[in-house]
């Protein structure tokens, strides 16, 4: 560990260490376009000027400079200053002065830094260079002249999101950023290179010209869209949710977030249901709640229980599907699922159904097995840490199922379940593979599961993992990566048929009389039949509303403050942003509201009260963003027989990244990015 | 001594003549007054009327919703609303002030970096109800081309001191 001194603090930083980290570490700040925490040292901005002593007589640039021990480091000499000042200038030479329309203008790095390093005017009047604009897709709008040259976009797209489709043509004052070819970026994750971009080179399509960073109001909340629980700020100006940036979460997606999650909030503004319907000589007619509610009371009159059942969907929040298990309880029905997909998950135990290596554990993970999953699209922000790791480790990595390009290299090791015995038996060759790994992971995806032997799959799955080693008391290898966000949160709250309950899918199959759809738009809404009374509480007019005969519309999770538990079974907190339209209301109130209804008062009255039953229901909910790490300690498997597999081949859980669920179906920025997917229209048609 | 005094000055009325000799100084000088509103006093080019919208010599408007304005506005009276035009351009799709708010303080003038807003030399804009004050872009860009030449004599009058 080097000690060295920085403008007369001493610091002590690890080996390999650059200035420019121990200036950070020391609290000093140092201005920089080029360098980023999470991408290789490129040096080309030249803004990171220090000077030290003992060194030729010149700036040096501290991104790329490793520290030594005793070196004296100065940030604020006249050196260093006169250095960024002209390299200030040399910068603006070809930044043209379109602050006023730049959708960067408020929240740029250039413009900060030149304020802060600059110097107050130009002596440049020649001609400025002018870049013809590229076309990435509907998701980045580039206006290449204001680029000044810092390769992030190009180190983030070929190191982080592994498709390396971004490059520079040419150099000096040629040099342009662009993709060789004209296309749309292929990857999930391009909306990153808008963050950081430290210009206005690369700013958001969607959110083109639409609003100032200043006039947003900012609410930390947690991603729905996929599993992983994405931290994510939401800006929102009035009523309207206006974009959605990712927040710095180490242990959940660092500073990273999909596309889906970050663009689809166009459909929030879409098809919502902002009052109750209800179905009145077969059409649906705008009713009071009042009116709502006491058609549901009227229906639920001399049913028994047991004809009566609820399904939870994949955008719930903890809160209202613990209100509505506690409705349904109380009514003595144990008719609830929550897997929609018909999934056959194992909620005996949490280890079962979570992602247990933890998503920073995936990083330690030298050998990887996917089992019917197709990470890249499932959860992107997740394959990243599974890339960096195979990049890390040399870890190899193996698939089961259809054959997938996860942005690294992959053996394909079969197509259907058979391949995991044959694994087991060691009759395989990547047995060995996993079994001389230290630290295996095996990630079963929910198109493994979501089949007639999928229990038999998840225990095959655990049998595997036990006999090559992923399973010791200081790794848990055993991983289920969850594609809906709700899903662990419904697991861990025993959303689950209890005794004698009906499963999803035999409610559907007319097990029930009145199915009460808790945003549930995943399932054949054409196997109910006809008899059956629906309810159907979400935010918007898809599959479920259309077969409802009672419509209460609930809140989107912009528009609700909810707990959700991520795949990991990490517990995270999302505050409200912004009300929900018209009549809508807060999910878990309309559940209590109807409880009083029917004489069954569920006993809390407020969010912190309901939050007090749902630490009750499971102690996880107390941990509020924190998970520790755990080992496995009972190598009892799921109750599935591991011998029962099929042989039909998987399928995947999610084709379409950009059209998931209830709230991308209904953006049409995702309508525009499933279309400049050629294999994803080649499916449609 | 006072009492004779100030006894001798009222009978020989000396503040009614010094006071009439005032007036009749008065009579003979040029008036003070106008005849509003068939007449009006000067104004400098500096001052701080009603607000108007500029467009460009070719009819394209100045304004590109930087928003600048609306951000240094102290009494929130402007709003905007912005969105890309057709042709690419960033443009307003909605401009309001509230002249009800409007404290006419000149900052939106002075942030624009187009002279795109500006306060012109009207100061003649009172209306009957509450609800014409509420200016929208329609209403301000008719105000700039009403007022063109005259913003544009006064921004170059008062050019050299900016």
């Amino acid at each position: 560990m080097p000690k060295l001194t920085i403008d007369g603090i001493a610091i002590e930083v690890p080996a390999g260490s650059t200035i420019l980290q121990a200036a950070e570490a020391a609290g000093i700040e140092i201005p920089r376009f080029c360098y980023h925490e999470r991408l290789s040292v490129a040096g080309n901005c030249r803004m990171c000027l220090v000077e030290v002593e003992k060194t030729p007589p010149k700036p040096i640039a501290s991104c790329a400079y490793p520290v030594g021990e005793g070196m004296v480091v100065h940030t604020d000499t006249p050196m260093v200053r006169n250095g960024r000042r002209g390299v200030m200038e040399f910068l603006l030479i070809n930044h043209p002065l379109d602050c006023p329309i730049c959708d960067q203008g408020g929240e740029c790095d250039l413009q900060d830094q030149a304020v802060g390093f600059g110097s107050d005017s130009s002596r440049y009047d020649e001609n400025k260079r002018a870049v013809k604009d590229k076309d990435l897709g509907p998701l980045v709008k580039t206006t290449m002249t204001r680029c000044i040259h810092c390769t992030r976009c190009i180190r983030f797209i070929t190191e982080v999101a592994g498709v390396p489709e971004l490059g520079a043509t040419d150099r000096g004052e040629h040099m342009e950023v662009g993709t060789y070819v004209e296309k749309a970026l292929s990857s999930e994750l391009s909306g990153n290179i808008i963050d950081l971009c430290p210009v206005g080179a690369l700013t958001s399509k969607p959110y083109e010209f639409v609003a100032r960073p200043w006039e947003l109001q900012k609410v930390d909340s947690i991603d729905v869209l996929d599993a992983v629980g994405a931290n994510i700020r939401i800006d929102s100006r009035g009523p309207e949710v206006l974009r959605i940036l990712p927040r710095l979460n180490e242990d959940v997606n660092e500073e990273w977030l999909g596309d889906k999650s970050r663009f689809s909030i166009d459909g929030l503004k879409r098809s919502r249901l902002d009052r109750p319907w209800l179905k009145k000589d077969g059409k649906l007619q705008a009713v009071s709640w009042a009116e709502a509610f006491s058609a549901i009371a009227d229906r639920t009159k001399g049913l028994s229980a047991d004809r009566i059942g609820a399904i939870a969907g994949d955008l719930c929040d903890a809160e209202s599907m613990l209100a509505l298990k506690d409705l349904m309880t109380s009514l003595g029905s144990a008719n609830i699922d929550c897997r929609q997909d018909g999934a056959r998950l194992d909620a005996s135990r949490r280890d079962f159904y979570s992602f247990n290596t933890s998503i920073p554990g995936i990083e330690e993970a030298d050998a990887v097995l996917l089992i019917g999953t197709d990470p890249r699209k499932e959860a992107p922000v997740l394959n990243a840490r599974i890339r960096k790791a195979v990049v890390a480790n040399r870890a190899p990595v193996g698939s089961i199922g259809p054959v997938i390009d996860p942005t690294y290299k992959t053996v394909h090791l079969g197509f259907d379940p058979s391949v995991l015995n044959a694994l087991h038996n060691g009759s395989h060759p990547f047995a060995d593979t996993l079994r001389n790994a230290k630290k295996p992971m095996i990630v079963v995806g929910q198109g493994a599961l979501a089949r007639a032997d999928g229990a038999a799959v998840l225990a095959a799955a655990w049998r595997l993992a036990a006999s090559v080693g992923a399973l010791t008391a200081d790794w848990h290898g055993f991983n289920v990566l969850h594609t809906a966000a709700a899903r662990v949160g419904g697991l861990d709250l025993g959303f689950v048929p209890g005794a004698n309950g009906k499963s999803v899918a035999q409610m559907l199959d007319g097990g029930v009389d009145l199915l009460w759809l808790l945003g549930a738009d995943e399932i054949d809404t054409a196997r109910v039949g006809a008899n059956t009374f629906v309810v159907y509480q979400g935010h918007h007019g898809d599959a479920g509303a259309h077969r409802a005969d009672v419509i209460l519309p609930g809140a989107a999770y912009t528009e609700k403050s909810g707990t959700y538990v991520n795949t990991e079974g990490r517990v995270q907190r999302g505050f409200k942003a912004v009300f929900p339209p018209g009549d809508a209301r807060e999910d878990w109130t309309i559940i209590r509201a109807f409880s009083q209804l029917v004489g069954k008062t569920l006993p809390y009255d407020t969010i912190d009260a309901l939050r007090a039953r749902l630490e009750q229901a499971n102690v996880a909910f107390s941990r509020i963003g924190y998970l520790p790490r755990f080992g496995c300690s009972d190598l009892t498997g799921p109750s599935g027989d591991p011998a029962a597999v099929g042989d039909a081949p998987f399928a995947l859980a999610v084709e379409n990244y950009y059209q998931t669920d209830a709230i991308s179906r209904n953006s049409p920025t995702m309508a525009e990015c499933s279309a400049t997917k050629p294999e994803l229209a080649a499916a449609a048609e | 001594m006072a009492f004779l005094d100030r006894t001798a000055r009222s009978l020989m009325l000396s503040e009614l003549v010094s006071g009439l000799s005032l007036t009749l100084r008065y009579f003979f000088k040029p008036k003070v007054t106008i005849n509003y509103p068939y007449e009006k006093g000067p104004i400098g080019p500096r001052f701080k009327g009603e607000h108007a919208l500029r467009r460009y010599p070719n009819g394209e408007e100045r304004c590109i919703a930087c928003k600048l304005c609306e951000a240094v506005c102290p009494a929130q009276a402007i709003t905007i609303e912005a969105e890309p035009r057709a042709d690419g351009s960033r443009r307003t799709t909605r401009y309001d002030i509230d002249m009800t708010k409007c404290i006419y303080c000149g900052l939106c003038e002075e942030a624009c970096p187009v002279d795109a807003i500006v306060e012109g030399p009207n100061f003649e804009f009172a209306t009957e109800t509450r609800e014409e004050l509420f200016y929208n872009k329609d209403k301000l860009l008719a105000n700039g081309d009403r007022w063109e030449p005259e913003l544009a004599r006064r921004l170059e009058l008062d050019a050299p001191y900016r």
